[in-house]
């Protein structure tokens, strides 16, 4: 280089300028929604048929009351939780901010960025003895209500198809033993005996939760989430462990089904067309499985029964893990009208008469009481009994781990999951990963 | 035979030691402040959030509460986590594999594509289709082909296809590989046949003259000529392996088990999945330090004197 054409000084003195200019920049950035008083607003997740019903619900609401109007925006799962992570850290977050409970929403209530609910319950009983007295656990974080049970009861529910066990001569599972069984027949006839979309990750950890609650009853998960020390090492967890690593290593489990996602429905599907027996799925399947399945819901070829029983396991048979609810909280930093307008809509908004039905009449079974002639009343009156029972009626409805247990801890848990699907780490090792991550 | 077209760029060399040009002060020197709206978006937009990051790194915050400073300690438990070295490793594999398989093809293509065959501007289409769809778009498409139930394999037939490509730990990372390479090859052989373009026709008609074949031309003209395009092309390719993140995220999730967990997808899953925004700074400024490295030391191949042209004198 023979020339300079940019002299050194010329750069400096232009250095010096930048941090002005930054500064006028990132100024721009910091009156946001969350600043200006433009009423109400609200995050939810997209996907019908919830999306159209809550939709529906809002404007309703709207209509009632001008002067409270709540704007709904929906996003795609996955991507909202990060979203609506990112808003709250930033001071963005929308005046009701759609969630599911647990370790979350302890993260929020912690660092105050949603409004404690207690006293405003205590004001108005009839809003909550409406609701599932179950519902309200994962929204109560040290004896202080954060969040208002907003959708339906979610368990995980075990699926069979009664036409490929009809062919083979077969009974649902009512044991561990008789799974493997199962397990045995279904290979040997070139069908897969469970679906399971594993990619995804926490399908693979309902398998946990059940097994977990059938060899050691609740209060191995209640130990590991009160931050009990080695409480992944317990025997009965190790026991779990080791059960599924053989149902794997026994084929049970599809070919393939570390690349499968939940996203796609794909599991769901494998079910349906006849490629695979059984299913370990949340509730919420059986609206998609009715919609997608070519009449195969409608036909009565879907079949359900509660998880089976482990030989000298302690756990209830009627115990039951998934979501107890959505949750809807108040945004702290929301404004004192904004905030009204919210209260407003959990009292007159949501949860009321047409938006019930409208659950029912998808296949879902709203978290509110004495619903039960509704629900009768229906095509699915089979499914939603069962689920409504299952619910209301479980010992112990434990909620599903990545929602209950903190971030750090649940994304380790999935990550160790995966590895313990693909046969990676042994049991032992899962629990030893996990104990490190006991209280974070 | 070949010692002919050898000696040639020697030449070259030796004219513009001594009759290289002295720019005209007016027109070749470039204003200082024409520099301003880059700079400006440089450190608004790079050097601030790199040194916000480089903080973070040395705090804990979980992206809502409070930030708490957490000294080295992000540091240290980085450097013993046998994850962390497991990413590392597999972003290599990724970066070395990917070189050694996209840049032989880009190169023969982008030659190919600069040639006057026929069907050669409708094969260049269609070489560059993949270069119009979002990685995110190219992951969901791959997906669903290699579906072992409902994908390629079943729908054709073929047992071969069968492969579990996306679950099986093993053949996962060379899954991923291929589609990165299925992706980039397109952009790549567009650098190269701009390229080869640049190379005047008189050095291969002197080879020629001289009775070099296609090979020896591609050997002794095309590749010493594009001594400078390789050189960006692979920057681009190993400091890229640095940000491959959207691609893996979809296609895999960095499974099954950690088989695909390379260093941007292990910062993203623990900054905004786990929310431990120190450790993921960490992951951050390391990614940022070997970008850094690989860009000098690719640049540093190129020589000293970058500027000169290799074609001065012709």
């Amino acid at each position: 280089m023979k020339h300079q054409p940019t002299s050194r000084r010329s750069f400096l003195s232009l250095a010096a300028l930048l941090p002005l200019a930054a500064a006028g920049i990132s100024a721009c950035g910091t009156s946001g929604p969350g600043g200006v008083a433009s009423g109400a607003s609200m995050w939810s997740v997209s996907g019908d048929p919830n999306e159209t019903i809550r939709k529906n619900s809002v404007e309703a609401f709207g209509k009632a009351n001008p002067d409270n109007t709540i704007k709904v925006t929906f996003f795609q799962n996955d991507a909202y939780k990060t979203k609506v992570k990112t808003a709250i850290g930033a001071g963005q977050a929308p005046t009701i901010i759609y969630g599911w409970g647990g370790g979350i929403l302890k993260s929020y209530a912690e660092a105050s960025q949603v409004e404690d609910l207690t006293g405003w319950f205590a004001d108005n009983p009839d809003v909550k003895d409406r609701l599932f007295a179950s519902s309200f656990g994962a929204a109560t974080v040290d004896g202080k209500i954060y969040a208002i049970p907003a959708t339906t009861v979610q368990p995980i529910i075990f699926y069979y198809n009664k036409e490929l066990f009809a062919q083979a001569g077969v009974q649902p599972p009512k044991t561990w033993d008789d799974l493997m069984s199962l397990v045995k027949t279904f290979n040997a006839k070139g069908i897969a005996p469970l679906s399971l979309g594993g990619q995804s990750r926490w399908t693979s950890m309902m398998w946990l939760e059940y097994m977990f609650d059938r060899v050691g009853g609740p209060e191995v998960f209640n130990d590991i989430y009160a931050g009990k020390p080695e409480a992944w090492s317990n025997p009965a967890a190790i026991e779990a462990l080791a059960k599924i690593q053989e149902l794997v290593a026994a084929n049970g489990f599809i070919k393939g089904f570390s690349s499968i996602t939940a996203d796609s429905n794909a599991d769901q599907a494998l079910l349906f067309t006849g490629k695979a027996a059984m299913m370990l799925h949340g509730s919420w399947t059986y609206g998609s499985m009715k919609n997608d399945g070519a009449g195969f819901v409608q036909e009565g070829k879907l079949g359900w029964v509660d998880f089976p029983a482990v030989a000298g396991g302690k756990g209830d048979a009627k115990n039951t893990v998934g979501n107890p609810s959505n949750y809807l909280s108040i945004s702290a930093q929301a404004t004192d009208a904004d905030k009204e307008s919210a209260k407003k809509f959990f009292k007159e908004g949501l949860l009321q008469e047409d938006e019930v039905s409208a659950y029912i009449s998808n296949g879902g079974v709203p978290v509110v009481n004495g619903i039960e002639d509704k629900l009768a009343a229906t095509d699915d009156a089979d499914f939603l009994g069962y689920v409504y029972a299952l619910s209301k009626n479980a010992p112990n409805f434990q909620q599903s781990w990545d929602q209950a247990l903190s971030p750090v801890a649940s994304e380790a848990l999935l990550n160790n999951i995966d590895q313990l699907f693909v046969m990676s780490i042994t049991p032992e090792q899962f629990a030893t990963n996990m104990n490190a991550t006991l209280g974070k | 035979m070949s010692t002919g077209q050898m000696t040639a760029p020697k030449v070259h060399r030796e004219q513009r030691r001594t009759a290289a040009p002295e720019p005209t002060r007016g027109r070749a020197a470039p204003l200082a402040w024409l520099a301003v709206p880059a700079l400006i978006f440089f450190v608004a937009f790079a050097v601030v959030p790199l040194a916000g990051v480089l903080v973070l790194s040395f705090t804990n915050w979980d992206g809502i509460g409070a930030i708490t400073p957490a000294g080295v300690s992000n540091w240290l438990n980085a450097f013993a986590d046998p994850g962390m070295y497991h990413a590392l490793w597999l972003t290599f594999v990724v970066m070395v594999v990917s070189w050694l398989v996209q840049t032989p093809i880009s190169l023969l293509l982008g030659v190919f594509t600069a040639g006057s065959q026929k069907y050669r501007a409708l094969l260049a289409v269609l070489y560059f289709l993949p270069l119009l769809l979002s990685s995110a778009a190219i992951a969901i498409a791959y997906k669903a082909l290699l579906d072992p139930n409902f994908g390629l394999a079943a729908g054709l037939n073929m047992p071969l296809l069968a492969q579990d490509w996306l679950g099986d730990p093993g053949l996962a990372l060379g899954v991923v590989i291929f589609v990165i390479a299925w992706q980039f090859v397109p952009f790549h052989t567009l650098i190269y046949q701009g390229g080869v373009r640049q190379i005047p026709r008189s050095i291969y008609e002197a080879a020629e003259i001289d009775g070099a074949g296609k090979v020896k031309q591609f050997f002794f003209i095309t590749v010493p000529q594009l001594k400078y395009t390789i050189i960006t092309s692979s920057t681009l390719m190993t400091v890229g392996a640095l940000t491959y993140f959207d691609l893996i995220f979809v296609l895999t999730g960095g499974g099954p088990g950690n088989a695909t967990r390379i260093l941007p997808l292990d910062m993203y899953l623990t900054g905004f999945r786990a929310n431990l925004m120190g450790p993921a700074s960490v992951l951050a400024v390391i990614l940022v330090v070997i970008g850094l490295a690989l860009a000098l030391f690719l640049q540093r191949l190129g020589g000293k004197d970058r500027t000169g042209s290799q074609l001065e004198g012709m």
